[in-house]
């Protein structure tokens, strides 16, 4: 399960979406996403995966990879779904033993089902079609206005890229530590919440530790090829707005223009 | 002068127990010298906790030696206005792959020195694609660096350091983490750059047999030098090498057993190849 999180997995390929200047990604999910929520009818969370199905069309990720990162939050989906569907008060619609489904409950539990998955598989595609790097670059150009009021912009990009570039490290040294206790009796499976919870301890110890090795050598790695902060660096890859930025921003518009309107009609 | 000049170098490690008194100290490095010229290639062999590594932190001006002075092309590393021309003067690649890779793709890896030194994106470019090349790596540069092999990773890191323009490179311990065939392409990689583009090397190993096409090799123990010489000389003191808890090539410890039994054979054999032929050449059959 460890290793099914796609939020942050880059996927190699080359396309017109992997090429988009990652400031049209940034804003375009963000965009994406409050879009998500201003819909009222299942009409406008149609156009939203229609869209989202052709951005993920012209990207070449096969679709198992989006899909892959909705496993790890499944869980938290159910809940959602299940709190809503039995706790929303208003016209009741089935009655099972002492809980009822309401007209609402229903409407709301499918329609935060449909805006969760579309929250992540958006936001998947831009992590997979986008280059940790290349998003962080993305952040401190988006938010360069606040380093007037004195925010460590570069650093905090820094740091965010290179948090993306350990998830996967590990990841697979959680899921190494954890196969060697395994082979040495310890149970992570059985028992209550408690008793699991409690099996972790020893899984995060070793983990912790090595994390700050980790940042150890790789601080000093990082000194050691001249790195000292944001002055005076220049890029490797330069942002620059070009046509297709452009015409990705009036797609982005295009597509708030039409699902917004479309969303808030009330005759569904 | 040459590139690296170390003189007298100690270096203490002052261990305290919890409430900060000074426990006890230990001289990982203890009055070491060495003078390295433009183009050589040096490798220092020891066992763990010999103050190899110690010691190659100093040439990067990580460390500041407690007594004594180093000096990297004519600059001392204690000279805080120089630490940055330093550190481009001298790269350095650390032992473990994954942790001193920065970029998520290969190229951008590459560039993330350049980046920090304020090169102009062009020649970042151009830099990065001459790097990869010379390290055998250039069609691998759009890869995750996840997805490599740990000999592909140590390469990609090899060529991040060369893209800033080094003098001289410190390899600690490239090859401790990986398999027999990564540590081969390695060292041929880093034997390329010695004898291709001309950098001089300082790789710091506890495997005896990378160390065989070295200029020179010194062997360290407790912190101080304990053997320095070409590597025929050092590899023909077999008895000295076991003292010091370094584990001589077979090859090598083979052609020394057989003088024993009396066989007439040259000193320091490095290679499979020279002792067939010195065998050959003795008339066994």
């Amino acid at each position: 399960m460890l290793r099914d999180i796609t939020l942050g997995q880059y996927y190699q390929t080359d396309s017109v979406i992997h090429r988009l200047d990652p400031r049209v990604k940034l804003a375009g999910t963000l965009l994406y996403i409050i879009s998500l929520f201003f819909f009222q009818n299942f009409l406008g969370y149609l156009t939203a995966a229609l869209f989202l199905g052709i951005v993920i069309g012209l990207s070449h990720v096969p679709f198992r990879f989006m899909v892959r990162g909705m496993r790890a939050i499944i869980f938290l989906l159910l809940l959602t779904v299940v709190f809503n569907l039995f706790l929303t008060p208003g016209t009741p619609l089935v009655t099972l033993w002492k809980v009822t489904i309401t007209r609402e409950g229903l409407r709301t539990a499918v329609s935060m089902a449909i805006r969760l998955t579309l929250l992540i598989i958006g936001s998947s595609v831009m992590t997979l079609t986008t280059t940790p790097n290349n998003l962080t670059d993305g952040m401190e150009r988006g938010m360069r206005p606040l380093k007037l009021f004195r925010v460590p912009v570069h650093e905090v990009a820094m740091m965010m890229s290179i948090a993306l570039r350990f998830i996967p490290i590990l990841l697979e040294e959680t899921d190494k530590i954890m196969k060697a206790q395994i082979a040495r009796g310890a149970d992570f499976e059985s028992g209550n919440l408690i008793k699991r919870a409690k099996a972790l301890v020893p899984l995060l110890v070793p983990l912790f530790i090595s994390a700050f090795r980790r940042a150890n050598d790789l601080a000093m790695a990082m000194e050691a090829r001249c790195y000292r902060g944001g002055e005076g660096r220049t890029k490797m890859k330069p942002l620059i707005y070009r046509r297709r930025d452009r015409l990705a921003y009036l797609c982005i518009l295009l597509y708030l223009c039409v699902s917004i309107p479309v969303g808030r009609l009330s005759f569904f | 002068m040459g590139i690296i000049r170390a003189k007298d170098v100690v270096y203490e490690y002052i261990r305290r127990d919890e409430e900060g008194n000074v426990e006890g100290i230990t001289r990982a490095v203890d009055q070491v010298s060495l003078d390295v010229r433009q183009g050589e290639f040096i490798a220092i062999l020891g066992h763990n906790g010999s103050g190899k590594s110690t010691l190659a932190k100093h040439i990067n001006a990580i460390l500041n030696p407690t007594e004594g002075t180093v000096w990297v092309d004519g600059m001392d590393t204690r000279d805080d206005t120089k630490v940055w021309e330093i550190r481009q003067r001298a790269g350095m690649v650390f032992q473990n792959p994954d942790n001193q890779i920065i970029g998520q793709v290969v190229e951008e890896d590459v560039g993330f020195g350049p980046e920090n030194m304020g090169i102009p994106t062009k020649e970042i470019w151009e830099r990065v694609e001459e790097s990869l090349k010379a390290v055998g790596m250039y069609e691998f540069r759009k890869h995750s660096p996840n997805k490599l092999s740990g000999g592909q990773k140590q390469r990609v890191s090899i060529a991040g350091v060369l893209a800033m323009h080094p003098k001289c490179i410190v390899l600690d311990e490239p090859t401790a983490m990986l398999d027999p065939r990564g540590r081969k392409e390695v060292i041929r990689a880093v034997r390329a750059l010695n004898q291709v583009e001309e950098v001089t090397v300082v790789l710091i190993t506890h495997y005896m047999e990378e160390t065989i096409h070295a200029d020179k090799v010194f062997v360290m123990d407790g912190g101080r030098i304990a053997m320095e010489g070409t590597p025929r000389e050092i590899f023909s003191q077999v008895e000295r090498l076991k003292e010091l808890r370094l584990d001589v090539p077979q090859v090598t410890l083979l052609a020394y057993e057989l003088q024993n039994r009396g066989m007439k054979l040259p000193r320091g054999i490095l290679t499979v190849e020279e002792l067939a032929d010195a065998l050959s050449g003795s008339g066994v059959r």
